[in-house]
């Protein structure tokens, strides 16, 4: 790491663990509680904001499931069936099948651990519909599911013996000789000092970079943090050109644009209509899910009363396909007042029924938008939301291409392959949270001693990080990520181009220049200039991954669209693409070839629907035989 | 576009001032949004807590002209046009930097509660739980934690307060374990000895200030004294107890 740097760093606090996990939200927590039911095994957990604040917390809509509890024709093989045809077939097979069958467990050890779902008629945990999902799959509580699932980790961590650090933001990993994780250096946020954690395996459940767009449902926490240290410790991302654009998000007024309305809205029948009071969804049903749409008002309405023979209403129809009517909508001249399209469940169910199944949107908009959405439809648009591309990992263990450094959640690439369904994000979070940290466990117990730090690494990652406040005068750090949301939201946003890839990835090296000399006023505690400082590195990896990869991808394959090749292009479902930090140090972005899934996944995943429901029918007949 | 008069409270725990900022304000603006438009033109060290900016993470809460309110659901709109506002930490926690609380008192009396204790029994199958039992449950795991309440609990105010009471969120927290149909652990000596029941003596405050609208002090608070009554000061309940053991 070059010359030798003169900085004392003896006073500063260590700490020793076997398995670190970096991000407290609904994977970070799962993992903590998993590795520490291993004896004898030491787990740390830090977050950047308060306990039980991450960005889980506004999950809204549900967790997917194929508990059956509505309908029991639900099954593993459906959801997954469901989330490759969600994907457009880029996942990860063996994920998405590990993710399938081990969500009802997940969200069953949930409700054990105290969370208290909505209840069907018979007591079991209720399940609500929602787009791309065949049968109601969603276990939720009204639209606060997220709030529930942090509480009740969160809940239940505390009481297992988890050394938790809040307020405390990770600047970058240490590793050994043998290139193995060995620690990593943090930084308290409320009084600017430093602590060095060594430990045999880390575990990233960062999230994502959302906050790289202008309009973004994210918080100020999702800036790429686990991206970007995973890519300067050498760790390969995948799929980052696939981001998901919500469909629906607040569009007025301006101080709110992009805050989430959830999909339930639409999954308890609300229907999207164009300024000229057109219900347009019925116009963009694309050709593979036309066999499994409603195709009328008729039919979609006769759904919505639980006819089980009548096909899901178009509005349901995946979020990439919503977002991009939505888009084309508003440029047609057709959009809504302030440049949205409306969303109305007021005509469609009655207030009483929204006020129970969806009571925080109704305060959000009575209280930010002032408006009554049991009386009058709301106005929504497109918003940044999720990365389905990450850090990439080996399906069954979550480790990245670091030794010793695992990942899951958003953080994790190639579960959710080209477009994530909703509700897979929660169920994602407990899978593969509970899996990494399992797997952790068993990496770290076959370390016999702790990986070596090196004390020049360290000196290195604290002086990078003070020398923002110590420089005499330099760039504001907000200016650069404002700049850089412009950037994002207008040249690699919904729909891209060639021209406007290449604008926004030379804007992008621009601000890179800028943010060598940035600088934060004031001292080192609680100071959220220097934060964003800090997190501007991250953003900036995160974007230059984003849009080196949107460059590479000629074709249109889920929530990636580009206008110069408006197609899926069956030549690109061979590859993902990657982004790893190459021996010069500049980003390489280059195809890799996929493995062949296994013959009978690909079996399930191209079965007809209806072929597929009769051979899950015959499987569930012959375990109730058994039985 | 108006430009507006604020104070916001710049310091510490030991000393700080008031200090005068002026800001543009839009249609539709919140607090928050007036703090972080601050923030990144004219103080980029302002140090303020927030995360969802809707109202369903209880990290940004604030005093506004002496209200504890959270930032983000406080709507510009509700304060006359040359009224002046005042933005300040809360009051009844340490001051860690200019608005920010130092609210980790309240994590560590989240841990003195046992959590929820389900028999090995019943977490062999599927719970099997009425909506209408649970109903009430749900009511109270609305809650945010955003720590208005614990402000506004005078009982809090001091040091001496909060070595004898945990607080309101804390009693609603309890009432959540304790009316959850599955749960089988006991707090109720807890709820007494432990979590000082009894320094509520009612005036409803928390209750005023819930973002989630919780009836913290009638459905919490008040069924939690009750219990602690029957079993301990009601001597019926107690003769009975003797004869017939515990349940």
């Amino acid at each position: 790491m070059g010359n030798i740097i003169m900085l004392d760093i003896s006073d500063i606090r260590r700490l020793k663990f076997d398995v670190l996990v970096i991000g407290a939200g609904g994977a970070g927590l799962s993992a903590a509680i998993a590795a520490s039911q291993e004896k004898g095994i030491k787990v740390g957990l830090v977050c950047k904001s308060l306990l039980g604040k991450a960005h889980t917390v506004m999950a809204e809509g549900g967790m997917a499931a194929a508990l059956g509890n509505v309908d029991d024709r639900d099954d593993w093989k459906i959801h997954f069936r469901d989330t490759m045809r969600g994907g457009k077939m880029l996942n990860n097979w063996k994920m998405a099948e590990i993710h399938a069958k081990d969500a009802p467990a997940r969200v069953r050890e949930l409700e054990h651990w105290g969370a208290v779902f909505d209840r069907t008629k018979n007591g079991l945990i209720n399940q609500r519909n929602f787009g791309g999902h065949r049968y109601p799959r969603l276990a939720h509580v009204g639209d606060r599911t997220g709030l529930e699932m942090i509480r009740t980790l969160q809940d239940h961590g505390i009481h297992q013996g988890i050394d938790i650090h809040m307020e405390c933001t990770a600047l970058d990993i240490t590793k050994d000789k043998s290139d193995r994780v060995s620690g990593i250096v943090c930084m308290y946020r409320e009084t600017g000092e430093f602590i060095i954690f060594e430990t045999k395996s880390l575990i990233f459940a960062t999230g994502g970079a959302g906050k790289s767009w202008e309009v973004t449902s994210n918080s100020w926490e999702y800036t790429g943090d686990g991206y970007g240290m995973a890519y300067e410790a050498g760790a390969e991302l995948i799929d980052m050109e696939f981001n998901q654009f919500h469909p629906t998000g607040m569009v007025w007024p301006p101080s709110v644009k992009g805050i989430l309305v959830t999909e339930g809205v639409r999954g308890e029948g609300g229907i999207m209509k164009n300024s000229e009071g057109k219900r347009f969804m019925f116009d963009y049903i694309p050709e593979k899910f036309a066999n499994e749409t409603a195709d009328t008002e008729e039919e979609a309405a006769r759904w919505l009363k639980g006819d089980k023979d009548a096909r899901r209403p178009p509005e349901l129809l995946t979020r990439d396909v919503v977002a991009r009517a939505i888009n084309t909508e508003v440029k047609a001249g057709r959009g809504s007042e302030h440049g949205g399209a409306y969303l109305d469940i007021a005509t469609q169910r009655n207030s009483e029924d929204i006020k129970k199944k969806l009571p925080s949107m109704y305060h959000q908009f009575k209280v930010l938008a002032e408006l009554d959405i049991t009386k009058q439809a709301m106005e929504v648009g497109p918003t940044c939301h999720y990365f389905m591309g990450g850090i990439k990992v080996d399906a069954e263990t979550s480790m990245t291409t670091v030794e010793g450094l695992f990942a899951c959640g958003e953080a994790a690439g190639g579960m959710h392959g080209a477009n994530r369904l909703g509700g897979n994000s929660l169920s994602d979070l407990l899978v593969f949270g509970n899996l990494s940290g399992k797997k952790a466990v068993e990496y770290s117990k076959g370390l016999k001693s702790y990986p070596k730090i090196n004390d020049e690494d360290i000196k290195h990652i604290i002086k990078k990080a003070t020398s923002i406040l110590n420089r005499e005068k330099g760039n504001n750090p907000y200016i650069i990520h404002e700049d850089l949301q412009k950037n994002m939201q207008y040249n690699v946003g919904i729909i891209r181009t060639k021209k406007e890839i290449t604008d926004g990835i030379n804007t992008i090296d621009d601000l890179k220049s800028q943010f060598e000399n940035v600088k934060a006023p004031g001292s080192s505690q609680f100071n959220p200039g220097w934060h964003e400082a800090l997190a501007l590195r991250n953003l900036l990896i995160s974007s230059e991954a984003v849009s080196k990869s949107a460059l590479l991808r000629e074709e249109s394959r889920g929530a990636h669209t580009r206008e110069d090749f408006p197609d899926e292009r069956k030549e690109w479902l061979k590859y993902n693409i990657i982004n790893k930090k190459g021996k010069n140090g500049k980003m390489e972005t280059i195809k890799q070839n996929r493995n062949e899934p296994d013959p009978e996944l690909k079996r399930i995943a191209n079965s007809a629907i209806e072929e597929l429901d009769n051979e899950v029918k015959k499987d569930h007949n012959k375990l109730t035989s058994e039985v | 576009m108006k430009e507006r008069d604020f104070k916001i409270y710049r310091g510490d725990n030991e000393r700080g001032e008031l200090v005068n900022y002026k800001c543009k304000v839009t249609e539709g603006m919140v607090v928050l949004d007036v703090i972080h438009r601050i923030q990144a033109d004219k103080a980029n060290d302002l140090a303020c807590r927030w995360n969802c900016k809707a109202g369903k993470c209880g990290s940004c809460s604030i005093e506004i002209n002496g209200k504890p309110r959270l930032a983000c659901m406080t709507r510009m709109n509700e304060f006359n046009e040359e009224e002046k506002i005042v933005i300040t930490p809360l009051k009844s926690f340490p001051v860690l930097k200019d608005i920010v609380s130092d609210v980790s008192w309240n994590y560590e009396q989240n841990k003195k509660i046992i959590p929820f204790s389900p028999s090995k029994k019943d977490k062999e199958k599927d719970f099997v739980m009425m909506q209408k039992d649970v109903d009430r449950v749900q009511h109270f795991r609305k809650c945010i934690e955003c720590y208005l309440c614990q402000n506004m609990c005078h009982v809090l105010r001091d040091n001496e307060g909060k070595e004898k009471f945990s607080g309101p969120r804390y009693m609603t927290r309890l009432a959540s374990l304790e009316m959850h149909p599955m749960d089988k652990a006991d707090r109720i000596a807890d709820i007494k000895d432990v979590h000082g029941s009894g320094m509520c003596n009612i005036t409803r405050c928390c209750t005023e200030v819930c973002p989630e609208e919780i009836q913290i002090t009638d459905d919490a608070i008040i069924p939690l004294k009750e219990r602690v009554i029957d079993r301990f000061y009601d001597p019926i309940m107690i003769f009975f107890r003797k004869i017939f053991g515990k349940n």
